[in-house]
Parts: C-alpha cells; structure tokens; sequence
C-alpha cells in the first residue's frame, strides 16, 4: 500500500512529511498539491524526509504526499537516443510543449514516445527457455543504433510463448510472455530499472582497447581505454567544457550520455543545435543519432542534480548490455557533490571536508566502479562497455580540495588542466608533467599492434623531450637562454615544436578538431626526425640559428591544420623535403 | 490570530539578525511574501525561508532594527514576491525592492511577475552568435560580447570597472540593425557616487528614456540587496521576452550581493563553506546569471554585463571563482596596467570570451577574427615570458626574436588596448591594429593563422 502523509515543514529542496510510516528508503513519492516529483531518504519513526526534484516555491505544510511505492527508475526501451533529459528522465522538449519556455511544475510525460512504432525482427521462438538478460529481438533506433530487446535483469526467467511474429509494434505492446518462477510475464520492448542500483553483468574484462577520441594529447599521451574511467580537473576557463565536447563528437564508441549536471544552459544548447549537423567520422551520420543527453542546469533544482549522474549511468549500462561501448561524460561532478552536500546539511549531517557529507568518497567510488567493460548477462553472448569521464570544477583551481582528492583515488587517467596553459591559449590546456594514464602500458599493444610498432619508443622519445625542457626552463628562467649549449637549446625549441604542432590542437578548425591515429603517429615521428637530425647536425657543427630558420619548421607546425586524414602521402612528402633542407644546411648527407 | 482569505497575522517569537522567527503559523508556504508591520504601522517586506512544526523563518529584506517583539505583527500575503511590469518602468528609477524612487507614482502594471524568474529550458534557448560591436577594441577583437550573453567584469577596488561597463552600455550595438534596446542597471550596495555617473552617463548618450535604474545603494539595507538583481532581471525579461527588446543588464557589485547572502546564512546559522560563504553559493549565482540568453521564437534577447570586485585582487576568492564556472567567460582588469594608466586595463591573459568562437568570422565580423586573434594571444603571452625574463638578464641577454616580441608586447599596449572612454572603434579598425600588431614578427613564427590570410594581411614594415 501506498503511503500517504502530510507535509510538516519546508525548506528549500527538503521537506518533512508525516504519516509515512509505509514509506520505503528511495521510494518516489509525489509532494504537494500541484504533485511535484520527490524522493525518500531518511525515515524517522513516521516521518519521511523528502527531496524534492523541483522547486517547492509556494509549497505549504498540510499539503499531501503520496508514495508511489517504486524507487527512482528510468524507462529503457527505444526513443532514448536524440532525446534532451532533465535529471529525472523528462524530455525538455516535452516540457516545453507543456509549460512553453520556461520549466514549470508537476508536469508528468514519460520519458519516450510509447505510441512511436518500430520494426521488430523476434530472435528467439515459442517454447525457448529464456533467462534475465537475453535478446528476444531486435529494433532499429536509429541509423546508428540497432537497439536489443532484452529480458529485464530482475526476470526470473521461463518458457517464451505468444511471440509476435516480425513487424511494426509501439512500446506497449506485449511481444511474449513467458512462465515459469514468476509466473506470466509479459515482455514488452520496454523495462524499467531503478537508478541507483548498477545493471547486473555475467564477467568484466582488464580494458585494454584505446577508446580514441581524435584528441593527440589524449590519445597519444594520456589514453583512456574503453571501459575505463578518467577525471578532467580545471579551474574555470581552462577548456573543460571543449574538452569534453570534443570526447563527445569523436570518440570512437556506438553511444554517448552527456550530462550536464549544474552547468551552463548554453553548452547544452550548443550540443543540441551542433550534433545534428555534425557527421560521425566513422558512419557519416549525424552524432545526434548516437547521443543521449542529460541536463540538470546550474539554475534547475538541486536535487535533480543529484539524480542526473544516475540517470545518465543507468541508460549507459543498458546500452552496455546490448553489446555496445558506451562512453559517459559528467559535467561537472563538483557540482553533483554540491548537491549532495547542500541535501547533506540540510538533513543537519555532521560534515566532513569543507562541509561536504562523510559519504562523499563512497558515493564517487561507486559512481565510478560502474564502469567496465564486460560480458553482458544471458545469450548470446555480448561484450559492452561504458567509460566513465567526469569533469571535477575544483574551487579556486586548487587540485587539494575534498572532490579532486578523492576522484583521483577511484580513477585510472588524470587530465590536469593547467589554467596557465590556457592563459597562453595552450589548448587543449592538458599539463604534460601533471597528467597520468594508467592505462598506458595495456594500449600500447594496441598501437603496436595496429598502427606501428615503433609506436611506444617515439612517444617515450617526445615525451623525454617534455621532461628535459621542464628541467632546462628552469636554468633559461635564472640565467637566461644564451646561458645553454646548442644541444640543449635544441630541445627547448623541439619541445616548442611539439607544443604548438602536436599537444595543441584547436577543436574550431574543421581539419585539426578530429586526428585520426594514423596521423597522429605521423605528426610525432616527423618530429621525432626533426629532432634526431636537428641533434646529429649539431653535433657535426651546423648553427643553430640555421636550423631555427629551417623552412620545413612552418610546414610541419601547421601540418595539423592544413593536411586532411586522406592526404597522409602529404606528410610522407613534408618529411622528404625536410630531409633535403637538412642536407643543404649541413652539407653533409644526413643518414637515415 | 486571525486569517481572511489567505491572510493572516501572526506574532513574532526570536528576532535573530537579519531574520525574525514567527509563531503560530498556520497556512504559510516556503518562499512566501511577508510584510512584517510595527505598531506605529511601518511596513517591511520579508520573505519565508523556512516553514514547519507552527513556526516561520522570514528574511527581512530592510532589516531587523527597530523591531520589537511585543509589537510586531507579520502578515503572509499569500503569494510569492512578484514585480510589476509594464513598458512604463522605461526610463524609471527604482529602489533595491522594486518600489519607485524617482517621486513619481508607481508605473501602471501590465502584469506582476514572480522575481525569482523560472529557469530557461535549454531546449528552448537560442544559441546566442550575433557580435555586438562595443567600440572597444580588446572586447570586440579578443574577448567578444555576443547578445544572450553573461559576461561579467572581475575588477578590484578602485579600478576602471565602471568607465569600461558605461561604455560598453552607450556604444553597443549590433550592425546593421535598428532593433529595440534597452539598459537595465542594477546599484547593489555600491556608493552613491557611482551610481550617479551611470546615471548621468546614460543621461548624456540619450540612452536615459530607454533604461531602468534599480538603485540599492551602500547606505540601503545589506539585505535588500538579495533581491535587488532580481527584479532587475524580472523586468529584463519582461522587456526581452514579452516586448522583444534586446536588454543589457549590468548588476554592480556582485560582490556586495554575495555578502548580504552570507549574512543570512550566518544568521540561520548554517554550515558554511569557503571562506564563510554558503555551501549553495554557485547554486544561487546560478539562479542570477543563467537568466541572460535568447529563447527560441521569441526576438529579444538579455545580455548581462554583472561587474564585481575581486577582494584583495583574487581571482581564486569564492565569489569570481564560482562566478567563472557559470558565466560564459570573464573580462579581467589588470592592477598593473591600472597603475600604468592604461584604460581600458585589461588583462587578455586571464579574459576569455566562450561564446567568441560562434559570434565572429564570416557573415558576422571576418574570416580571420579567430586566427588572428589567436596569434595575438600567443604572441601577447610570449612578450610577456620574455619581458619577465629581461628583467632578470637584461635585455642584452634577449634573442634577437625575443625583442621582437617585446616591441609586440608594447604595440599591443600603447596602440591596441588604449583607447579614450568615447573613443568608439569599427570591427575593421580593431582587426587592422591586430594585424599590425603580427607583423613586427616575420613569418615564419605566425603559425596559427592560415597562409591566405597571411597573405592577404600582413604586411612587413
């Protein structure tokens, strides 16, 4: 039976209901009379504390709450991908058609269009035995996206009977049922699953694939694998948000969820107005037909906030089971643990760090340990994977504070931005020395494997490079650059050149904002050469001066911006040129 | 007590701060509007903070003193605090609430609106992208306004915050349009003096008849000063949305508004965050500046300018700090081009404009407004590496290109960033001084920008 209570007290995002007594932890309930969305997290003898997912603006005590004995669930089922969410699973496109402009209250729609048919092509028979999790059929979504239909994780399992035979059918339609344990079950194309509780999985696998995202720093110094978890910390102004957008537009995964949690209402219109017209560089479809996106804006009510990440999570597990690499970028997790902070203390918690709750750790841990790549649950088989990306907005850039500690404890590639990177408009304004992958070694073999084998000793090499020049800026900045030998002023000039023709990349320029890895491999082992020639002419007594007016030095710093990925052979070119402006420089043959 | 149509009259148990604690309370809802009235009938306005068990938490917005226990009486008025609006407010000056403060009666309303506004629904924002020219060239060529935009300006004490913002204010505009503008200005806890030039600036440019002033002043109530953004914004969007006008908002200081809302905080005794300030700071800034953007189907638009004193000159200070994280960008005064006499003395390095990209190129300023301006940045960054080294091993010890970047650095100073407070510069201009400033480098250092443009531009002196 459902509870039914009343409200005792308001404040903000929390309210006090009395008469709850039949209330469950995390059960939804609806508050008030214009029915706004809320949910139970502590019981005290019969009272509930409640938060709210809107604003309570106006909200009297006296007024009802009523349970609805379920906990926060997310419909999945297709009609999810292209959609615009709020942190509880309501498309905005829906709202506005009910409350225009502006987000109003108490507006109930469901989450996909369930009157929409698709075409379903059945996978199993009448009389199949069938367990949680397996593909009964399939759908086509999207262009991109063939969606599986799939026994509910919780199903106890049993015999299919009534299978529809293949054609068009809308959400609600039962296309089986089954017997067994649960008795008759009817399987529609649609579950629900509550939020907060991961999706069940057969076994995880060590992710050791790159997930490429067309971006050299990442790929090339600092990968992430799919299935793999990494943190993006930067102070305001560093690029975090082009960063992300970028992972968003090209990495090489079937489906992306974005949720922009308590950030700009502007960056969320910008991915909606940009993805359709951008075309995925694998498919040439639009992005939109493979994005989901979640927004919870700075200005949306807090608690809703709070539940985005879970939402967001959620539909990417699900995708997951279907096979697929799913990839989810969170915007910004600092702005999650704010939230949970302010419900914290208004609960009156005692607060740890910095007033956020002594939960804050586990909360992050598990957000995060629901990544993986696995082997999804029932027949047949399928690996999937999701990729958690958080974005942490650090106060006051200060990488000490309670959330960028902590993230760094539950996550396995770290991308420092560095805000004085960006103040030189260094973008993308990752810092080399503070950065790490974990997943380095793993990927390596990928690399070896499928683009060069010489892949890992090049990338040594530059980033060695990296490492001199941060140690020799050091004597530049006591004594001055004249104060070095040549050899070593040559490496504070490779190093600018690795810099500006290889770390930076501009995400507006439509040649240089996606890199394939082919020529991401090119660009490094051009610059590998340059230096090893640059080296040997020194050491044969060729100026330096001469090698700085080197005209091939242009040429490849602008190689980025003005050579295609189908125009490889250009590279081949630039390097032979740049060989022969060696030789006429040293006068010598330079060997190979 | 006694209640009469949602109205109702209720005692006063604790008056704590800013806050006063009201008893017996029967049908009063969160965030209700209360008038707190004294027994020689004084009224002020407050609003519920906390409602439950029989007891109310209101904020009064004019503060507590005066009152009494004995003979105070609270009345919930039975709605949320609302502004009235009409075209009439144009060329009006209010108080800190709302209420005329020109002696002139109050405008005759069209509607009243909740001030608290209702978050935008980001699918149905407009992507802002259309460049407002201000005339001044290191916003127009480097850190571009665009129309929906919020950017603010960080300063610090003393600077030229409130020249830059009153230009700003009289110069913008939008080529090649006659749209309707209009000026919302909001004083929160700023001197009198400072308010009286915005007054009289927009005065002597004739823009007076198409503005409205909110003035809260530093001798008005702190408290007050939570809500004077508000209705300033409410009448923005009034005059954005329902009347199509393209508004700028400019709210001066944020800073003094951040404080009003730690003192509330405090006095509810809360646990705080940084440096005191509530743990739903950037929620709440949050609430101020995602009200600027443009809506789908709708023609206005609200651009807010919101300035604040950064205190002791710190950019990593609670107040810019989340402000940054909301704002889309940040234009930054510099104290050493202050000292230096430069206006306007912004600092490039640390500014950062994030709709830029979308609002400049072709069809809009130039196809080489990002390239170029790209170049300056790096270029500006590099003179100013090289001039702290010169400081250290003297110019003697500079390569030849390293003085070549230090005569940018200066070029870029003297010629670009200064310019005279009525001195209103053309896109063209801007993007002509930015290409002068390239040129004292030979080429093969321009490495940003594509070889046509080069081509097209520089020109080797």
């Amino acid at each position: 039976m459902a509870a039914q209570g009343r409200i005792v007290w308001v404040s903000g995002p929390a309210v006090r209901a009395d008469g709850m007594s039949e209330a469950k932890m995390y059960e939804t309930v609806t508050v008030g009379d214009s029915k706004l969305v809320g949910e139970v997290i502590r019981l005290t003898g019969d009272v509930a504390f409640i938060q709210v997912y809107e604003s309570t603006s106006g909200l009297k005590p006296g007024e009802p709450v009523v349970g609805t004995g379920n906990p926060l669930s997310v419909l999945l089922g297709p009609g999810i991908i292209g959609q615009l969410y709020d942190g509880i699973q309501r498309p905005l496109r829906a709202l506005s058609e009910a409350s225009g402009s502006f987000i109003g209250r108490g507006i109930t729609t469901t989450p996909v269009d369930m009157t929409k048919k698709y075409h379903f092509v059945p996978s199993v028979s009448n009389g199949d035995e069938v367990a949680a999790g397996n593909v009964i059929g399939i759908v086509q979504e999207t262009d991109l996206i063939e969606h599986s239909i799939m026994v509910p994780p919780d199903h106890k399992g049993g015999k299919i009977s009534n299978l529809v035979s293949e054609g068009d059918y809308d959400l609600e339609t039962v296309l089986a049922t089954t017997d067994g344990e649960g008795g008759n079950i009817e399987l529609k194309m649609y579950h629900r699953w509550p939020v907060r509780k991961p999706r069940p999985y057969k076994n995880r696998y060590d992710p050791t694939v790159p997930l490429l995202t067309g971006q050299r720093v990442i790929d090339t110094f600092f990968p992430i694998a799919k299935g793999g978890t990494g943190s993006i910390p930067g102070a305001f102004g560093t690029g975090k948000t082009v960063t992300l957008h970028q992972i968003a537009k090209w990495a090489d995964s079937q489906v992306v969820v974005y949720i922009g949690c308590g950030e700009r209402g502007n960056e969320m219109t910008e991915v909606l107005v940009e993805f359709p017209h951008l075309k995925d560089p694998r498919s040439g479809k639009p992005l939109m037909d493979r994005t989901v996106l979640v927004a919870n804006t700075s200005n949306m009510p807090v608690a809703a906030r709070e539940a985005s990440i879970y939402t967001g999570v959620t539909i990417a597990e699900y995708y997951r089971d279907m096979g697929k690499d799913v990839v989810l970028v969170a915007d910004s997790t600092s702005r999650w643990a704010e939230a949970l902070r302010e419900m914290s203390g208004r609960l009156e918690e005692m607060p740890a760090e910095e007033g956020y709750p002594s939960y804050l750790a586990s909360r992050l841990a598990e957000f995060y340990e629901r990544a993986g790549r696995v082997r999804a649950a029932g027949s047949p088989d399928r690996d999937g994977s999701v990729t958690l990306i958080g974005a942490v907005s650090p106060s006051g850039g200060d990488f000490t504070e309670p959330v960028t500690t902590h993230t760094m404890r539950f996550i396995k590639t770290f991308w420092a931005l560095d805000a004085k990177l960006a103040y030189s408009r260094h973008y993308p304004s990752i810092n080399w020395m503070n950065s790490y992958s974990g997943y380095l070694a793993d990927i390596a073999k990928w690399w070896g494997e499928n683009i060069n084998e010489d892949w890992l000793s090049l990338r040594s090499e530059v980033y060695g490079v990296l490492q001199r020049e941060d140690t020799l800026k050091e004597i530049v900045r006591l004594l001055g650059p004249e104060a070095l030998p040549d050899e070593e002023k040559l490496i504070l000039e490779v190093a600018r050149m690795v810099k500006i023709g290889l770390l930076q990349q501009n995400s507006f320029d439509d040649v240089d904002t996606y890199c394939s890895p082919e020529k991401q491999y090119k660009l490094m082992k051009l610059l590998v050469d340059f230096y090893k020639k640059g080296q040997q002419a020194i050491k044969e007594g060729t100026p330096l001066a001469d090698i700085r007016a080197m005209k091939s030095i242009t040429t490849l710093l602008k190689a980025r911006m003005d050579v295609k990925d189908d125009e490889m052979p250009k590279l081949d070119q630039l390097d032979a040129d740049m060989q022969e402006e060696f030789k006429s420089i040293t006068g010598v043959k330079v060997s190979n | 007590m006694t209640a009469e149509g949602g109205v109702q009259y209720s005692k006063i148990a604790e008056i704590k701060g800013p806050l006063v604690i009201v008893d017996d309370v029967e049908n009063a809802a969160f965030d209700e509007l209360v008038e707190v009235e004294t027994k020689d009938g004084e009224r002020r306005l407050g609003k519920v903070l906390e409602v439950g068990n029989g007891k109310a938490i209101v904020q009064v917005f004019e503060g507590t003193t005066g009152l009494s226990i004995a003979a105070t009486n609270a009345k919930f008025v039975g709605k949320v605090m609302e502004m009235p609006v009409s075209r009439e407010v144009l060329g009006r000056v209010f108080d800190g609430l709302g209420r005329p403060k020109d002696g002139l009666p109050d405008p005759i309303a069209d509607k009243f609106i909740d001030i608290n506004g209702e978050p935008m629904n980001p699918e149905q924002r407009e992507y802002p992208k259309d460049f407002i020219q201000t005339g001044v060239s290191v916003i127009d060529g480097m850190i571009t306004l665009v129309r929906g935009q919020k950017l603010p300006i960080f300063s610090g004490s003393g600077m030229s915050h409130n020249l830059l913002a009153a230009q700003i204010a009289r110069q913008a505009s939008v080529i090649g349009t006659q749209d309707d503008f209009a000026v919302v200005f909001a004083a929160i806890g700023v001197q009198y003096s400072e308010a009286e030039y915005f007054r009289r600036s927009l005065e002597e440019s004739g823009a007076l008849k198409r503005s409205v002033l909110f003035l809260n002043t530093a001798d008005d109530p702190a408290i007050e000063r939570i809500i004077t953004p508000r209705v300033a914004l409410t009448v923005a969007e009034y005059l954005a949305f329902e009347l199509g006008m393209h508004v700028l908002v400019i709210l001066t200081d944020m800073t003094n508004y951040a404080e009003a809302l730690r003192e509330i905080s405090a006095a509810r005794e809360e646990v705080p965050g940084r440096k005191g300030y509530p743990g739903y700071l950037y929620t709440d800034l949050s609430t101020i500046y995602e009200r600027a953007g443009k809506l789908n189907g709708k023609k206005g638009s609200v651009t807010q300018v919101p300035i604040l004193s950064m205190p002791s000159d710190d950019i990593t200070h609670p107040i810019p700090d989340l402000t940054g994280y909301i704002t889309e960008g940040q234009i930054v005064l510099g104290r050493d081009l202050f000292r230096q006499g430069v206006y306007p003395p912004v600092n490039i390095l640390m500014s950062l404009s994030r709709l830029m990209k979308d609002g400049i190129g072709e069809g809009s300023t130039r196809a080489d407004h990002g390239e170029i301006s790209n170049q300056v940045y790096d270029a500006y960054s590099r003179a100013q590496e090289v001039r702290a080294l010169a400081g250290i091993v003297g110019k003697a010890g500079l390569t030849e290109i390293d003085l070549k970047y230090m005569d940018v650095g200066d070029v870029f100073e003297n010629e670009f960033l200064s310019q005279a407070t009525d001195e209103n510069r053309t896109i063209e201009e801007t993007l002509g001084i930015l290409w002068k400033i390239v040129s004292k480098l030979p080429k093969n250092e321009i490495t940003k920008i594509k070889d046509k443009y080069v081509e097209q531009y520089y020109k080797e002196e």
